[in-house]
């Protein structure tokens, strides 16, 4: 909460003065007939996205030139707010003069960039973003009865953020690449999330089928079940050599210690007439493994014992298996 | 022109009531509380506008009427002090409000559910009416309040208070209701109702902003939300809002000598305006005007989604507000209208229009002819309207 949201205010304030225009004299609002189409040696192509019971829809009429896929006219009708209506018709605009293939890469940000006074102030409040959205929702269908497809031909992924249109797949690959424990760093990697933020949690101004919370809680889920698998997977099969100090058994890391011990700390006691022995390991309630040893031999009452030599163990242990590792001679 | 049909939002300021505010900003501004003659001076007015308060609602002298800063407050405090009192120590678990109570209500309600109370819905009918049986069927004897706004702020359907409270009081419970939308509006006389709490909030009676009112029956118990002073007789603390109080009491006065107008000629205008409306095709109104308050019209606009038509009438210099939740916070349904079972397209086609008795019949014809054009303007747009070759129109 900052001293600017205090107070609030009327959403309107926030609208740039080309979606304000655009409310009051849309350039493209209307519709093309067959008979015009006819006339003008195009194809009509009619799309709907939305309705009136979700609170926003539209209707895009596109005439197309057949020999090129040249969009030559684009026109719309409306149900929705101001910002709705200042959307659709920009849409329209963007649209025409380009190819139906163009015209699908049409996103959101593109329109709204389209209705800014200026390149550094949004057009519209982020609540207002999923206005925008329905642009590309419905180029997508008109391009699909154009061409005859479904149209999810042109969205074969799950879309989470409609505002920076960021898909569920894209979500968890960075979650996992990335290690991300937060939504505000899925949103510092994505964008998503960064706009109208409905997609964050429910609750927001708009009901979305995916949230970012669940979506990170799952993963984390995920890869947290992965990861015990792969250490039950190990330890089913013994091999366990590439698993952390941390996740071995007891006996793993009796064994793990015994061998850096035999390999580089023993041969130098020995040297001297002197050993040792591992009498336990346990884990405390901080997460420091400390490792119980006794001395042998010349080692036994050496006053190094307590000093350079245990550093040196302990440090050989740290480098080689945990730096979470103490030793305790006893 | 300037025409404002959003009072349920908010009211112009009485006049006379703000003549009275006046010389308690900088002439008599002393503390009330204070022992010296500045304090001292304001008490004359004090005395008499708790006198009208009381006299206004007929309250009587073993009752309490606390003044607090809005109906928010009042509602608040109601539903959190019946918690700490009867229900904190579990002897009882349940409250009942209706489904379309304001937040003010259901929200403390929600909170208190983290606490182990259960919460209980009326529910009302398309009509946006309330049957009092269902609350019949709804309570128990562990219900320790019943809470039932007296008249909806959307739809300006006015409940039956009374019987709802007499049925609270066999079952051993409490009953409240938040006033806000009628006070000033109908007749109020608490002792007729026998309701044992009633919020009310100025600014909807032509009072400032700022300013509200809890009416308790004879001094029942309600532990306070705010501590740390005396004000109030130890109930409310707060320096007193002296011009607030002044401005309450003339304005809520002068409004009940004004209910006759404001069933003749508020309702005149109001059903002038709602005639007009309805003669546009599709255009439908929420509930009959015999339960309804005299000043309020919820219309479903087919074809026309709400803010589009807010701002059209803005730019004729219209104010009126909207059900559809697209010109709020948030894009969901209006839970008013999914309470009284409106399909989801009525809830993004209201349109709240609201008078008071500052209304002219000037304004009412100014707003039929340009709420008129801004329907026709925006069915033109509209992608889920269309008009067909025989020229009637229909729905898509």
């Amino acid at each position: 909460m900052a001293k600017h949201d205090l107070i609030g205010g009327s959403i309107w304030d926030e609208y740039s003065q080309k979606v304000q225009d655009l409310m009051n004299s849309p350039r493209n609002m209307g519709q093309i007939t067959e008979e015009e189409a006819k006339e003008r040696g195009g194809k009509l192509i009619v799309a709907d996205f939305g309705a009136e019971s979700c609170g926003d829809a539209v209707r895009l009429y596109w005439l197309v030139d057949e020999k090129t896929d040249i969009i030559m006219d684009a026109k719309f009708k409306s149900f929705g707010c101001g910002t709705a209506i200042a959307s659709s018709d920009t849409m329209a605009e963007l649209c025409i003069g380009k190819t139906v293939d163009e015209a699908v890469k049409i996103t959101n940000i593109d329109v709204e960039k389209a209705m800014r006074d200026d390149p550094d102030t949004p057009a519209v409040p982020p609540q207002k973003m999923h206005c925008s959205v329905m642009a590309y929702d419905v180029i997508k269908a008109a391009a699909a009865s154009y061409k005859g497809v479904d149209p999810d031909h042109f969205e074969d992924e799950i879309i989470v953020c409609e505002c920076a249109r960021i898909s569920l797949g894209t979500i968890r690959d960075v979650i996992r690449m990335n290690d991300l424990k937060t939504v505000e760093e899925i949103t510092q990697y994505t964008k998503a999330g960064a706009f109208c933020k409905s997609c964050i949690k429910p609750g927001g101004h708009e009901k979305r089928e995916y949230y970012l919370v669940d979506i990170l809680a799952e993963t984390r889920a995920q890869m947290e079940a992965e990861k015990l698998k792969a250490i039950a997977d190990a330890k089913i099969s013994g091999n366990d050599s590439d698993l952390a100090f941390e996740e071995l058994t007891v006996v793993g890391q009796l064994k793990a210690v015994e061998a850096v011990i035999d390999a580089e700390i023993r041969p130098m006691l020995m040297m001297d007439g002197g050993n040792m022995e591992i009498l336990d390991i346990k884990k405390n309630d901080k997460g420091i493994i400390d490792i119980y040893i006794r001395y042998l031999g010349a080692c036994s009452g050496c006053a190094s014992g307590a000093g350079g030599t245990l550093y040196a163990i302990e440090s050989v242990l740290q480098q080689n298996l945990s730096q979470n590792i103490r030793v305790l001679p006893i | 022109m300037r025409v404002y049909l959003d009072n349920n939002a908010t009211t112009m300021v009485d006049p006379e009531a703000f003549e009275l505010m006046k010389p308690f900003y900088c002439e008599k501004y002393g503390n009330p509380n204070s022992l010296h003659r500045f304090g001292s001076e304001t008490h004359p007015a004090l005395r008499r506008a708790m006198n009208q308060l009381y006299t206004a609602l007929n309250a009587r002298d073993k009752d309490d009427i606390i003044v607090t800063s809005c109906a928010t407050e009042s509602n608040n405090w109601v539903i959190k002090g019946v918690f700490f009192d009867h229900m904190l120590n579990k002897e009882k678990d349940h409250i009942i409000i209706s489904s379309v109570e304001h937040p003010a209500t259901s929200a403390a309600c929600e909170f208190l559910k983290q606490f182990g109370i259960r919460v209980s819905h009326i529910p009302v009918d398309e009509n946006g009416l309330l049957n009092p049986d269902d609350l019949r069927k709804l309570i128990d004897d562990k219900t320790a309040l019943v809470s039932v706004m007296w008249a909806n702020n959307e739809t300006g359907t006015i409940f039956p208070i009374k019987e709802l409270a007499a049925i609270a009081h066999e079952n051993g419970a409490l009953f409240h209701t938040d006033a806000t939308q009628t006070v000033g509006k109908i007749k109020i006389d608490v002792q007729d109702v026998n309701v044992d709490f009633m919020s009310f909030s100025a600014h909807k009676f032509h009072g400032p902003k700022g300013i509200g009112g809890l009416y308790i029956k004879n001094s029942q118990p309600l532990t306070s939300l705010l501590h740390g002073g005396e004000h109030m007789g130890g109930r409310r603390s707060g320096t007193l809002d002296v011009a607030g109080i002044v401005g309450m009491a003339q304005a809520l006065e002068n409004s009940n000598k004004l209910i006759e107008f404001e069933n003749l000629h508020v309702r005149r205008l109001r059903d002038k305006l709602e005639d007009a409306l309805l003669e546009i095709p599709e255009i439908s109104v929420v509930g009959d005007r015999a339960h309804r308050l005299p000043n309020t019209i919820l219309a479903a606009v087919k074809g026309v989604e709400g803010e589009a038509m807010l701002w059209d009438l803005n730019q004729a210099g219209i104010a009126a507000s909207t059900g559809s939740a697209c010109a709020s916070e948030t894009l969901e349904s209006n839970p008013i209208m999914e309470a009284i079972g409106a399909d989801k397209e009525l809830a993004h086609t209201a349109l709240r229009l609201s008078l008071s008795r500052f209304t002219t019949e000037e304004e009412i014809d100014y707003a039929i002819v340009h709420i008129k054009k801004a329907v026709e303007r925006l069915r033109a747009i509209s992608s889920t309207f269309a008009y067909t070759p025989q020229g009637h129109i229909s729905g898509l």
